[in-house]
């Protein structure tokens, strides 16, 4: 075997972000992957350590095994919440990932695949709509059942994702009036998974935020975050939609940009790591994430200027991994979740654990993500909850099927839908 | 008597090695390419080396075939919890097979009402206590690594913790051990009860560090929850008032379930960690805790709090919430590995000394730190007189730098044993500090403790390398030239 030393290009993973690791150990309990398989490599700190011996010329970037270890990952970045030396373990995860893309050359069918995800679907709001109503369709006509007995279970498997709801595409209005006193002027970032799969919690979400005063504007001149890309290792795709969303979000004279998906709302945050190579860029993607928020970390921070009304019910509020600790942020949805009377807020464990989702996970490593979904529902079965809350459109498809599987008749509901209901009944 | 052990070179190697484990264990137990074999030959310190296979049993039959396998086949042993480890223990520094325990990690039974657990090795220490909580008990020793280190790794290395000062290390807290020897025999030593007739060969195993054999199960004991605890964060303008507040707590015959120190670099890391509210500007800070019932508690601390403020203390900070508490917590638990912010590597050391030696000792350690010309950090368990340096240095400039740092540690643990101390409190020797054993052994003192190695161990194949010196490694060192 020949041994080239390093990585193919400048998105590597940088070495002084692996030196950080001083390889404690103390990520390892965190990890659902090394939970589940038990072996170093599909640790955080074994992975780290893959980083460092392609490096160091003791393992190369288009090897299968590095491949392999790379595509296992969850990123969902529990390791970085668990790390007391500050590794930045999703930039290094993201970086190794477009490693194993220029090292590696894909054969033609995955080639056309991740050219049809990437640039055709992802991308396009209107064919991603189309596609998720194509999904609907089918499952309603039972295409599952078909797709298991000739044998595509992958395929099955997948369709299982796609949400019990029939998905909306009514547009939203460009401007939502602030309700009362108006204390504030945002931005909503519509995302496309969101927009196609959970267009009404994008509603829900503006009406949340006018009711509490805030004014809410729906640019047109946004796209995909870019996130999937990134996470992928798309990194050029990812940089084009960065750009276009700097340019078309920045001149608007807001308070913040809104987010209601926590994976989009960690990219988001980034755009300044994403752009920090290029002289033109960086700043403006610096300025751009500042302005960035989730819409729970928002409203916590602004203070609701009105009473939600009761919801009575028990719930279980699962944390999405981009929002804990991709972005810190678990205090203000549980918050958000208290100030709603009645509702009945019980423990669920392992509530920091990913659910498998992970982006694109649960369609590029069907049987971990099956396995993760399982534990997640498992766990949700026994904490008592009638229903889940999340922040994430992936999280509630993947805990969804996985509740399904399950047998479990527990609703899993975004905390803006929870929200909007709860204002609804008043 | 000879002292020096022989030297081990693994018998069968490489590929025929593989092959014969998956024979016999199934290729799902057994890892030997080479990128994943390059996983296993780290742990949480400086010392590295790459083992010929690693085996991850499921169950202690497939401990015993792999022992009896490799006792025929002449391969070295290495159990491996977490990896956490400090002093090189679970590092293949002969070749072999490592065997992770990462697959044996359940709670075989929770006995509530005779307070024991029996446990398997893998099982990470902070999941033991997670358990046992809702009956009101816990596993009281708790290693700074608590979260991710095993109970396997904690026998082993017979760990300490914040907490032993009032409640003792492990080997305090463990009544029984099922055992797999180097040739393959399962040996079950004590059990629930708190003694046996007979050697107490338990407490012979606790911190024998995987030299003597693999431990397969574990009974512990279990403790109730002290009904409350009270926790106080005091902050002094030098380390040696703080040293001397250690005496003077210890002095009128207050024991707290904890007394831990940090220095102004240790500080200094920490809070850009995890914010754990210490004053940046303090010279040394303490952490007391006292527990038990909670009635006298607030009396208690009180009386310490008069003690800190005679020794100059310029805050003090009671936890008044969980939440405050395990903040304060938080910040000693991950100082170590908060110094990466600091340094790309760290050699930590371990050693003991008496408690009135203190002040002392940390000066000595400020200018072996001056004259090497290295930053040295200091966290540790002052209550106990447990040293813990930390060397920072950059592991890329080379051996020799690496090197240099082992020098300045030689220094301090020679001091702490010119002080009439120990090189290791609860980190065990490892390989990291075999050439330091003569600095406080006699050849005989060393020839007595390898005849029981070789009781339980007469083919030298339980992680060879570990605790002896071995000839030819270490440059010459000797008691006389410490003390």
């Amino acid at each position: 075997m020949i041994r080239r030393r390093g990585f193919p290009n400048a998105d590597a993973p940088l070495p002084e972000l692996i030196s950080r690791c001083v390889h404690c150990g103390l990520c390892l309990p965190t990890c659902p992957t090394f939970a589940e398989l038990g072996v170093e490599m599909d640790s955080p700190r074994g992975r780290i350590r893959l980083m460092k011996n392609v490096w160091d010329g003791r393992l190369d970037a288009d090897s299968a095994a590095f491949a392999d270890h790379m595509a296992k990952c969850l990123d969902c970045r529990a390791c970085e919440t668990a790390c007391p030396s500050g590794v930045s373990f999703g930039k290094l995860m993201e970086a190794a990932r477009s490693q194993v893309l220029a090292a590696r050359r894909p054969n033609l069918a995955e080639a056309l695949l991740r050219r049809a995800a990437f640039r055709g679907l992802i991308t396009s709001p209107a064919r991603l709509a189309l596609f998720a109503r194509f999904g609907y369709l089918s499952k309603r006509l039972g295409a599952r059942t078909i797709l298991r007995a000739i044998g595509m279970k992958r395929l099955a498997e997948l369709l299982d994702l796609v949400p019990e709801k029939a998905p909306t595409s009514a547009a939203l209005p460009a401007r939502f009036a602030a309700i009362g006193t108006k204390r504030g002027t945002v931005a909503l970032f519509t995302g496309c998974v969101m927009r196609a799969a959970f267009a009404d919690t994008n509603a829900a979400t503006a009406r949340v935020l006018a009711r509490n005063g805030i004014e809410v504007l729906v640019p047109a001149t946004q796209t995909c975050c870019g996130a999937l890309h990134a996470h992928a290792g798309e990194r050029g795709g990812a940089r084009e939609l960065a750009k276009r969303n700097i340019s078309g979000l920045e001149p608007l004279a807001v308070d913040a940009f809104i987010v209601n998906a926590a994976g989009c709302g960690a990219n988001l945050k980034e755009y300044g790591w994403l752009l920090k190579d290029d002289q033109e860029w960086a700043e403006r993607g610096e300025r751009f994430s500042a302005r960035v928020k989730d819409a729970s970390e928002y409203l916590a921070a602004v203070g609701l200027a009105e009473r939600p009304g009761p919801v009575r019910a028990t719930a279980a509020y699962d944390d999405p991994c981009h929002l804990i600790h991709g972005q810190k942020i678990s205090a203000q949805p549980r918050a958000l979740l208290a100030a709603i009377p009645e509702l009945r807020l019980v423990p669920l464990a392992e509530a920091d654990w990913c659910c498998g989702s992970a982006g694109t996970y649960n369609v590029t490593q069907p049987e971990l993500a099956a396995r993760l979904g399982h534990r997640k529902a498992q766990h949700i079965v026994r904490s008592g909850a009638e229903m889940v809350v999340t922040a994430n459109p992936g999280c509630q498809m993947q805990i969804e099927a996985a509740l399904r599987r399950e047998g479990a008749r527990v609703p899993v509901v975004h905390l803006m839908d929870l929200l909007d209901r709860a204002y609804a009944s008043r | 008597m000879t002292a020096a052990p022989p030297i081990v070179r693994a018998g069968l190697r490489g590929a025929a090695l593989a092959s014969g484990l998956r024979d016999l264990l199934g290729s799902e137990k057994v890892l030997w390419a080479r990128e994943d074999l390059l996983l296993y030959e780290y742990d949480g310190a400086v010392d590295i080396a790459t083992p010929d296979a690693v085996v991850l049993p499921n169950e202690t039959a497939d401990v015993a075939k792999l022992a009896r396998f490799c006792a025929e086949h002449a391969v070295p042993l290495v159990p491996r919890g977490a990896g956490t480890g400090l002093s090189g223990g679970a590092i293949p520094v002969e070749g072999g097979v490592v065997i992770s325990f990462a697959r044996m990690s359940r709670i075989l039974e929770l006995d509530v009402a005779n307070l024991r657990a029996v446990v398997q090795p893998g099982l990470v220490n902070l999941h033991l206590s997670t358990a046992a909580a809702p009956h009101g008990l816990y596993f009281v020793p708790d290693p700074s690594s608590q979260k991710a280190c095993t109970l396997g790794g904690n026998v082993a290395e017979n760990s300490g913790g914040p907490h032993t000062l009032a409640y003792g290390v492990t080997t305090n807290h463990v009544t029984g051990l099922e055992l797999v020897l180097s040739d393959g025999s399962i040996v079950r030593l004590g059990g629930k009860a708190l003694e046996y007739d007979g050697y107490d060969l338990v407490g012979t195993f606790v911190g024998s560090e995987g030299t003597l054999g693999i431990i397969t199960e574990i009974t512990v004991k279990l403790t109730p929850l002290p009904e409350d605890k009270r926790t106080l964060m005091a902050a002094f303008p030098t380390m040696d008032d703080a040293s001397n507040t250690v005496s003077a707590i210890i002095g009128a015959g207050i024991v707290p379930s904890a007394m831990e120190m940090m220095d102004q670099l240790s500080t200094q890391a920490v809070e850009a960690s995890v914010g754990a509210g210490y004053p940046l500007d303090a010279g040394g800070i303490l952490l007391v805790e006292v527990d038990g019932v909670r009635d006298g508690l607030d009396d208690l601390l009180e009386r310490i709090e008069v003690i800190c403020r005679a020794a100059h203390a310029q805050e003090l900070r009671v936890a008044t919430t969980a939440l405050e508490r395990d903040k304060l917590w938080a910040g000693r638990k991950g100082a170590f590995a908060a110094m990466g912010r600091l340094a790309s590597d760290y050699y930590v050391q371990d050693g003991v000394i008496p408690r009135t030696k203190l002040p002392q000792v940390l000066r000595h350690v400020i200018d072996v730190g001056e004259r090497y010309g290295l930053r040295i950090a200091n966290v540790f368990h002052a209550g106990d007189g447990n040293l813990h340096p930390l060397i920072m240095f950059d592991g890329s400039k080379g051996p020799a730098e690496v090197e240099r740092v082992k020098e300045a540690g030689r220094e301090i643990l020679e001091m702490c044993i010119q002080v009439g101390g120990s090189i290791t409190g609860e980190h065990g020797v490892g390989m990291e500090k075999t050439c330091y054993m003569p600095l406080q052994y006699s050849p005989v003192d060393m020839a007595v403790m390898h005849r029981v190695k070789d009781a339980f161990d007469p083919l030298g194949l339980a992680n060879p390398g570990k605790i002896f010196p071995t000839p030819g490694r270490c440059k010459e060192f000797s008691l006389n030239a410490a003390r």
